[in-house]
């Protein structure tokens, strides 16, 4: 039997009044979401309609992977485009027809709304119920908006799986939703480990195919794996499910907290739990101490990126001894980090939102062991003497759940694991102005 | 309305970030939405720079548009001045910015601020980045540069380099030298490297030396014009066009020194005889164009290959490519869709590619080893040691680059002689180069992928990850259906070196096609074997 669960802190961060920033922002839009949803939704093809900019920006954030011919795109809008919207209309009936004529394999088509094609006001919602009477039944085509006026970078999923959610097909039959895209491998452990549960029927939003949809209705109850999925919640909430507040499952505990809240709610014996549980939770102990010993005692300060950074802070701060200054949010949503920020013993600021410039001013003058930010940050940061975590990596690497937690732990020790192999050898980039 | 699923060039307004991020004492204040910053990663991840670029971003919202985004701009636009103290400012706007019209460059003159302010018009909509970085050059000299007393020795400007430009740090060295040598001394080069008050005396030189005419032309034609500079029509790629160069510079500077030519070795290199194996390899050309245009010359004139295809990616450029490829009896691809580029080299099976990273990746899925001569960039194209492309000692780097793909002339013959050897088989490729060996060996038993990209194996690859060690799709499947390959054919296909068995493989099916041939047998082969042979 293992150890019960830490206590949690005798004062957490939930009363913490939170910094709210309105300046420039140094995050991506919510466009590059499709770089892991196309991976996850094998039969899914996202057609961005937008401008040459939202086609640089996938490619830039997808490193240069030319696989095959992917199945994400953009229909780039021309100065016709512009001129009237009808014709833009046509255009894209066009260019989708030809797309499905091409691949025969996309059974569903999402178009996606830029920053153009929203000041445009170019009617994307009608544009899809078009086109799936014309496509149907075939491929079925949804909307939603990647735009970066209106989303930064994971609300990109955010508003796609709410868009789905008017087309899951109704239930009354109980069972566990389980929403936000995993790496197939991360799904199978999470499955494997309710099944130990015994909780019998459990779905997955999005699901790997288009065939494979969940069904909804007030007897679902939902999990979210991802803490940016807020629309999508309420949208499942208005189908009548019930959210499972927990705690997100990175880490021991977790991962043990996030299921504890699954079995509470069917029901599950506490010594099933513990069979289920003692010996992954074992592992993923053993695992987060080897890796985090060189980060207990650490200080950490987290920019805005992906909105995991509440609950990671919680992660380095409860399971690898790190002490948080700062943690910075795009967005926090207080209904759905409530349980994380409990958890997150009290002492760093919050800020929500960013001035990227004044933030700069603030990490510069709290030099940080760690400092986890935006590619763009990074090495400007590094070469002022920072060690730096690049928090997209959060984003794209299998870190959920009790085999990942060794994983997540080692991605935040590499960069000082790196700087202590490197030892006296500092490198300085060539000089150039700041201006 | 145009569908792309890769691009080679980005919108105008990165070009305008490669001139600012290229110079020093400049800012940019970019009216554009959050989420344009990616930009930003371009500079510090792939140039690895240790400075951010030097940009301020309005980051509007759509909370934004129904109040004030003018209001946004100068509030942005007077913060950055005060915090960055830069010599000039250029202001625009990315393709959001510019649907809203809040005419970036009005709202900034009203500010009074008390340095330059250069406003740029990049249409969005209708241009790309090479474009937007010539015009932002332009603009910038347009403002600063004044007809100035010329200097009393031989001087030129450097016209061209800028940020995130392909081997642009190396070649501005490498020509800078080369110009030391005859006794010319550079007195600006720009965009990389200056400041405003640089570009101001641009006018002093004697003449212009235009390097990269996609970024530089439209300034050289200005200064031409304004300040009565000549400028340099010779881009110094390859040992025939450094020469043309050197003549060209010593007739602008009436100068006669002759710079130091002892360490070129691509001439002797290629006369050596390890690279008579390189004669006629049938080479594929693609890229920006004077990148392009420079390496048909020198893979026909210089090593010795047979030109097999030539184009670019920038329509600005297309009739001096076109008339190129007319001289090498070839019409050019002038095209910015990459699905066109595969096609073209799918259906001509270079045994090289001269491309950009694009075809390199074209070249990978297709079995075909690629070297990178041009823009786009990726991590791999700024390489820790000096590179250059230009000058003698990027002649010497050409050689260099452009061999290391192919299997050596000693090494052929070897795998030749010994191919049914037990340690020459067919999946221990050459010693060097083990990654082009695999897909050709296995491409004749692999079952056709799924249809479409369907076929993506593996998780996503983190971004920036070397594209190398991502998971690579099984190539196409080879040959159409209604051919048939006899057990003895396909035995004796086995035993042709694997580097060019794709090639073959395609020939003896093209020549039984045209033959209504349906059963190929050993005669089949050889018969298309001798067909083809050159």
């Amino acid at each position: 039997m293992n150890a019960p669960l830490a206590p949690p802190p005798a004062r957490g961060c939930r009363d913490t009044p939170v910094l709210k920033e309105r300046g420039q922002r140094e995050v991506f839009c919510g466009l590059t979401g499709i770089i892991w949803l196309h991976r996850k939704m094998q039969d899914a093809f996202f057609l961005v309609v937008g401008s040459r900019t939202c086609a640089h920006l996938l490619q830039s954030a997808a490193g240069v992977m030319i696989f095959a011919e992917p199945r994400f795109g953009t229909a780039i809008l021309e100065e016709k485009d512009l001129a009237g919207l009808a014709d833009a209309n046509d255009e894209l009936d066009r260019e989708v027809a030809r797309l499905i004529a091409r691949r025969p394999d996309i059974r569903q088509l999402f178009l996606v709304g830029s920053c153009p094609s929203e000041v445009i006001k170019l009617d994307l919602a009608r544009a899809a119920e078009r086109l799936s009477v014309a496509h149907a039944p075939h491929v079925r085509v949804l909307a939603y908006s990647g735009s970066g006026i209106e989303t930064t970078f994971t609300q990109g999923e955010d508003a796609c799986l709410a868009a789905m959610v008017p087309t899951l097909p109704a239930t009354d039959a109980p069972g566990l939703l389980v929403v936000g895209a995993l790496p197939d491998v991360v799904e199978d452990q999470m499955r494997a480990l309710l099944a130990a549960l015994g909780i019998a029927s459990v779905a997955t939003l999005p699901a790997r195919r288009a065939d494979a949809l969940p069904a909804v209705g007030p007897q679902t109850r939902v999990l979210l794996a991802q803490p940016f999925l807020g629309d999508t919640l309420a949208a499942l909430e208005r189908r009548g499910a019930v959210h499972l507040p927990a705690p997100f499952p990175f880490g021991e505990e977790g991962t043990t907290r996030w299921l504890a809240a699954a079995a509470a709610a069917f029901d599950v014996p506490a010594e099933r739990f513990a069979a289920a549980t003692d010996a992954p939770r074992a592992r993923a102990r053993k695992a987060v101490a080897a890796a985090a010993a060189p980060l207990a005692g650490r200080s950490v300060f987290f920019f805005p990126d992906s909105q995991l950074e509440v609950p990671l802070a919680r992660f380095l701060a409860r399971e690898c001894a790190m002490q948080p200054i700062e943690v910075g949010t795009p967005y926090l949503h207080g209904a759905i980090l409530g349980p994380d920020l409990d958890l997150l013993p009290e002492g760093p600021a919050l800020s929500e939102g960013q001035d990227v410039d004044r933030q700069l001013d603030r990490a510069r003058a709290a030099r940080p062991d760690l400092t986890v930010c935006g590619l763009g940050l990074a090495n400007p940061l590094e070469a002022e003497g920072l060690a730096t975590k690049w928090a997209i990596e959060l984003v794209f690497s299998p870190v959920h759940f009790y085999e990942q937690a060794g994983d997540l732990a080692a991605l935040f020790a590499r960069p000082l694991r790196r700087r202590a192999a490197l030892g006296a050898l500092r490198g300085q980039p060539e000089a150039g102005d700041p201006a | 309305m145009k569908l792309a699923l890769w691009t080679y060039e980005g919108p105008p307004h990165v070009g305008a970030m490669r001139v600012a991020t290229g110079m020093q004492g400049l800012h940019y204040v970019l009216h554009a939405p959050q989420g344009d910053t990616y930009a930003d990663l371009l500079f510090t991840m792939i140039e690895r720079r240790g400075a951010r670029p030097p940009v301020t971003y309005t980051t509007f919202q759509a909370r934004d548009l129904g109040s004030d985004t003018a209001r946004l701009f100068k509030d942005a636009c007077a913060e950055a001045h005060a915090r960055f103290r830069p010599e000039a400012l250029i202001v625009g706007a990315s393709c959001t910015a510019e649907l809203i019209q809040d005419d970036p460059g009005g709202l900034a003159e009203a500010l009074g601020l008390p340095v330059p302010v250069i406003p740029l018009e990049l249409p969005s909509y209708q241009r790309k980045e090479n474009f937007g970085a010539d015009e932002t050059f332009l603009q910038i000299v347009r403002a600063l540069a004044r007809p100035a007393a010329r200097t009393p020795e031989p001087s030129c400007n450097i016209l061209g380099p800028t940020g995130l430009g392909f081997r642009h740090r190396d070649d501005v060295a490498e020509i800078a030298g080369l110009l030391r040598e005859m006794g010319v001394a550079v007195n600006v080069a720009a965009p990389m490297g200056a400041r405003p008050s640089d570009i101001a005396r641009m006018g002093a030189a004697w003449f212009n030396v235009l390097l990269y005419p996609e970024t530089g032309e439209s300034a050289a034609r200005w200064c031409e014009r304004e300040l009565g500079q000549p400028w340099t029509r010779t881009v110094p790629i390859g040992v025939g066009a450094t020469r043309a160069f050197i003549a060209e510079v010593q007739r602008l500077a009436g100068a006669t020194a002759e710079p130091d030519a002892s360490r070129l070795r691509l001439p002797w290199w290629s006369s050596s005889v390890d690279s008579t194996y390189l004669t006629g390899k049938r080479v594929f050309v693609f890229g920006d164009a004077t990148h392009a245009m420079a390496a048909a010359r020198v893979a026909r004139d210089e090593i010795g290959f047979e030109v097999v295809g030539l184009g670019c990616y920038n329509r600005e450029f297309a009739r001096p490519m076109r008339t190129l490829a007319r001289e090498l009896g070839l019409e050019a691809l002038v095209t910015d869709d990459y699905l066109e580029v595969e096609a073209a080299i799918a259906a001509l099976q270079p045994e090289l590619i001269l491309g950009t990273q694009m075809e390199r990746h074209i070249g990978k899925r297709l079995g075909i080893p690629c070297a990178v001569i041009s823009a786009p960039v990726h991590v791999q194209d700024f390489p820790a040691r000096h590179s250059p492309q230009m000058g003698f000692e990027g002649a010497n780097v050409l050689f260099d680059t452009w061999i290391h793909p192919l299997v050596m002339g000693l090494e052929e013959h070897l795998l030749h002689m010994f191919r049914e050897d037990f340690e020459f088989h067919d999946a221990a490729g050459p010693s060097h180069h083990a990654a082009h060996a695999v897909p050709l060996a296995r491409a004749a038993a692999a079952p056709p992928p799924a249809a479409g990209a369907g076929s993506i194996p593996g998780p996503a690859a983190p971004p920036e990850m070397p594209p190398e060690v991502s998971p690579e799709p099984e190539p196409a499947p080879r040959g159409p259906a209604e051919v048939v390959w006899l057990a003895d054919a396909e035995t004796e296909l086995r035993k042709i070196p694997f580097f060019v068995r794709g090639k073959a493989r395609r020939n003896t099916e093209i020549f039984a096609r045209d033959r209504g041939i349906a059963r190929i047998g050993i005669d089949t082969l050889y018969e298309a074997k001798a067909h083809y042979a050159r």
